[in-house]
Parts: C-alpha cells; structure tokens; sequence
C-alpha cells in the first residue's frame, strides 16, 4: 500500500514528474506516429472502398479515432478536475491547462472531417441534429477551458475556476454518445459498440482500430509533452528549473 | 479522508448530480424538438404539421421510385418497414448515395392528402460498411 501511496505522491510533485517523464514522451510519439502511419497506410490504400459509398468513406479513418479522443480528453480533464476540487493536486490542474487545446484541436477535425464526409454522402456538409450540435458544444467547452483560465489571473482561483467548469461540462459526454439513440439525427448510430458485433466488415475494421490506437498513444505523447512545458512554467523560479535552463543554455 | 475532503467530495458529486438532473429534465422535455425528423409513423399519425416546412425521414421502399418521363420530378414511398408509409415529391438532383432500401431525410411540406413535398433530400448513411464484393452476403436487412 506504502508503494502505491508514494507514487502517487511523487506523481504530484511537479519535479519528479519532469524528471521522470521525458523518455515516456519519445516512447509515446514514435509508438503513435508508427501506429498512425500504419494504420492510415491500411486504411487509406489496402483496405477495400465501401458498397455504396466508394471512397469517401476513408474519411472515418480520421474522423471516428479524432472524435473518439475529443470525449475521451474532455472526459480526462473533467476526472482531473475533480482531483483538483476534492485533493487540490497541482497537476491535475497542469494536466487541464495542457489538454483543452489538444482536445479543442481534436474536435475541430472530427468537425471538420465530418464536414467534409457529409458533403458527399449526405448531400450537405451540416445539420443541426443531436450529435452535430453536441460536438459543438464540445468544441466550446474546450475554448471555455482555455479561455476561463486566461481571463483569471491568479492562478489557483483560474485552477479551481477550470476544474468546476470541465466537471459541469462531462454531462455533454453521454448526451454526444446517445444523441443518436435517443433522438432521430442524420447522423448514424455507433457501428462499434461494447454489446454489440461491429457492423464494419472486417478488413475496414483493423485499419480504424490500429489508427485509433495509435491516436490514443500519439496524444498522451502530445499531452504529456504540453504538461513537461507547463510544469516548467510555473516552476520557472525554483532551483530545480534554474538548474536545467541553465544546463539547456550551455 | 479529512473533513475538508470529503466536504469537497460532497460538493462536486452534488454539482454533478445536480447539473445532469438539469440536463436531463431539459433535454426530456424538448425531446420533441430535439428529434431532427418525423419518422413515417408520426407523418401518418398526424403528429407532423401540415403546410409547414418540416423535416421527415424514413427508408425509400423497393420498388416505388418513379422518374416523371421529361426533367427531374421524382417521386417515392417513404416507410418505417412496419406499415407506415407516406408519398414523397421532388423536383432535383438526388445525392449520390440515393437509392431503394437507403433510408433518407426529405426537407420541405405536407400537404392536407399527406404527401410530402420535398424542397431538399439527403441520404442517410446507416452504421454498416461492407466493401463491393461482399454484396447480399451477411447481415443485410
């Protein structure tokens, strides 16, 4: 128990958590970049096009691992918001500061490649249905999260501040993945599910689960990377950050 | 945990209760006007208004396409494959993916006969994804 205790304690100092995490950054990017070449390689190129819809259906090779981790970093923040409200663990906040614009930049492609899906197999780039509009308000959320920190200046109001605003906004998590159960949307309903055989056909499956994968890897490698320069930041007058700034100078 | 901790604890878990009640009792109360569409029941049923631009949706059942013989008038049957179906109209270019047994969202309004004519119609894609060759093979309803 002492052991686990410990690490977690440890975790929360700013100093062994830089110290510790910069082998975990390569690691991280050279495993998601692999995985995202592979992956994209497959599904771009190997994997046969779709019956009805050709080509264009390649897009969800982007558009389902991106939109993915867009909930999945908003769902991240808001746990690490309630770390922070109930323990007042620094990082946790460290953690939000560095994930909201990874994850307003995953919104903005699944948006984005979304768009660019529904043009051709929908016949129009947006409709205001359940999912489209929930993701929208993601993508705010996400710029609220930026923004509310930027317009406070002291930094633990801005932390607390923060960490209520993404704990509020998890109650659009479930709203975006049941918007097309409980609601009739253009959109179409999930083709993988934990209950459920996936309704992709096997050889268009693999590629989606490689680049997924590979997305989840590539952006812990993104977030921790954006922490280690956060971290910095704000321990910029300790001696600890002197002695490797100056090291960096030499 | 100390006081003060779980104090917090309480806090938080009564802001997440409490903000998803409101959601909740929101989004349950505007279901109506969540929903992007009428499906064919509530077209047949009346539930859907008449003279109004709304949206409908439903499959385009087999069979019942029909091109008018000069320009681009169409028409077809909208169902919900358990007997509720209604007639739709259009003058214009079909998306792509348009096609018999392809469920599909009209835009435009009913007339007092209950036939839907369509100013806008987009092809609602459903979950599955299968490559050419692996046609009438599998799970295909």
């Amino acid at each position: 128990m002492g052991s686990i205790k410990d690490a977690f304690h440890r975790m929360g100092s700013p100093r062994f958590f830089y110290l510790g995490s910069s082998l975990w950054v390569r690691g991280l990017y050279v495993g998601g970049i692999v995985s995202l070449v592979i992956g994209s390689f497959w599904g771009l190129v190997l994997a046969p096009p779709d019956k009805y819809q050709g080509d264009s259906f390649r897009i969800m090779y982007m558009h389902v691992p991106s939109a993915h981790l867009a909930e999945m970093v908003y769902f991240a923040c808001a746990v690490a918001g309630f770390v922070y409200v109930v323990w007042r663990m620094k990082m946790a906040d460290v953690f939000i500061a560095a994930a909201a614009p990874v994850g307003a930049i995953l919104t903005s492609l699944s948006l984005v490649s979304g768009i660019l899906w529904g043009m051709p197999t929908w016949g129009t780039g947006w409709v205001w249905d359940m999912r489209t509009t929930s993701v929208l308000v993601l993508l705010f959320l996400f710029f609220g999260l930026i923004a509310l920190r930027q317009a406070i200046p002291r930094l633990d109001r801005a932390a607390y501040s923060v960490a209520i605003l993404a704990l509020v906004g998890v109650v659009n998590i479930p709203i975006i993945k049941y918007s097309v159960v409980w609601f009739t949307t253009l959109h179409q309903p999930a083709s993988i599910t934990f209950v459920n055989e996936p309704t992709i056909e096997t050889s268009m499956l693999w590629p989606l689960l490689v680049n997924s994968i590979g997305l989840y890897i590539f952006v812990a490698g993104v977030i921790l990377a954006a922490m280690r320069v956060e971290v910095l930041k704000r321990e910029q007058a300790t001696e600890w950050v002197r002695t490797i700034t100056r090291s960096m100078q030499r | 945990m100390s006081p003060l901790r779980k104090q917090r604890l309480a806090a938080v878990l009564f802001i997440l209760f409490g903000s998803g009640l409101t959601i909740g009792v929101v989004l349950f109360a505007l279901q109506e006007n969540v929903d992007l569409f009428y499906e064919p029941q509530k077209v047949v049923g009346g539930d859907a208004p008449i003279a109004k631009r709304i949206r409908a949706g439903g499959m385009v059942e087999k069979d019942s396409l029909v091109y008018e013989p000069e320009g681009l008038g169409v028409s077809f049957v909208l169902s919900d494959l358990r007997g509720s179906r209604f007639e739709v109209r259009y003058k214009g270019l079909l998306p792509g993916l348009f096609r018999e047994g392809q469920g599909v969202l009209v835009v435009g309004q009913l007339d007092t006969s209950r036939v839907f004519y369509a100013k806008e119609v987009l092809a609602k894609h459903d979950e599955n994804y299968m490559p050419p060759e692996l046609v009438g093979m599998g799970s295909e309803s």
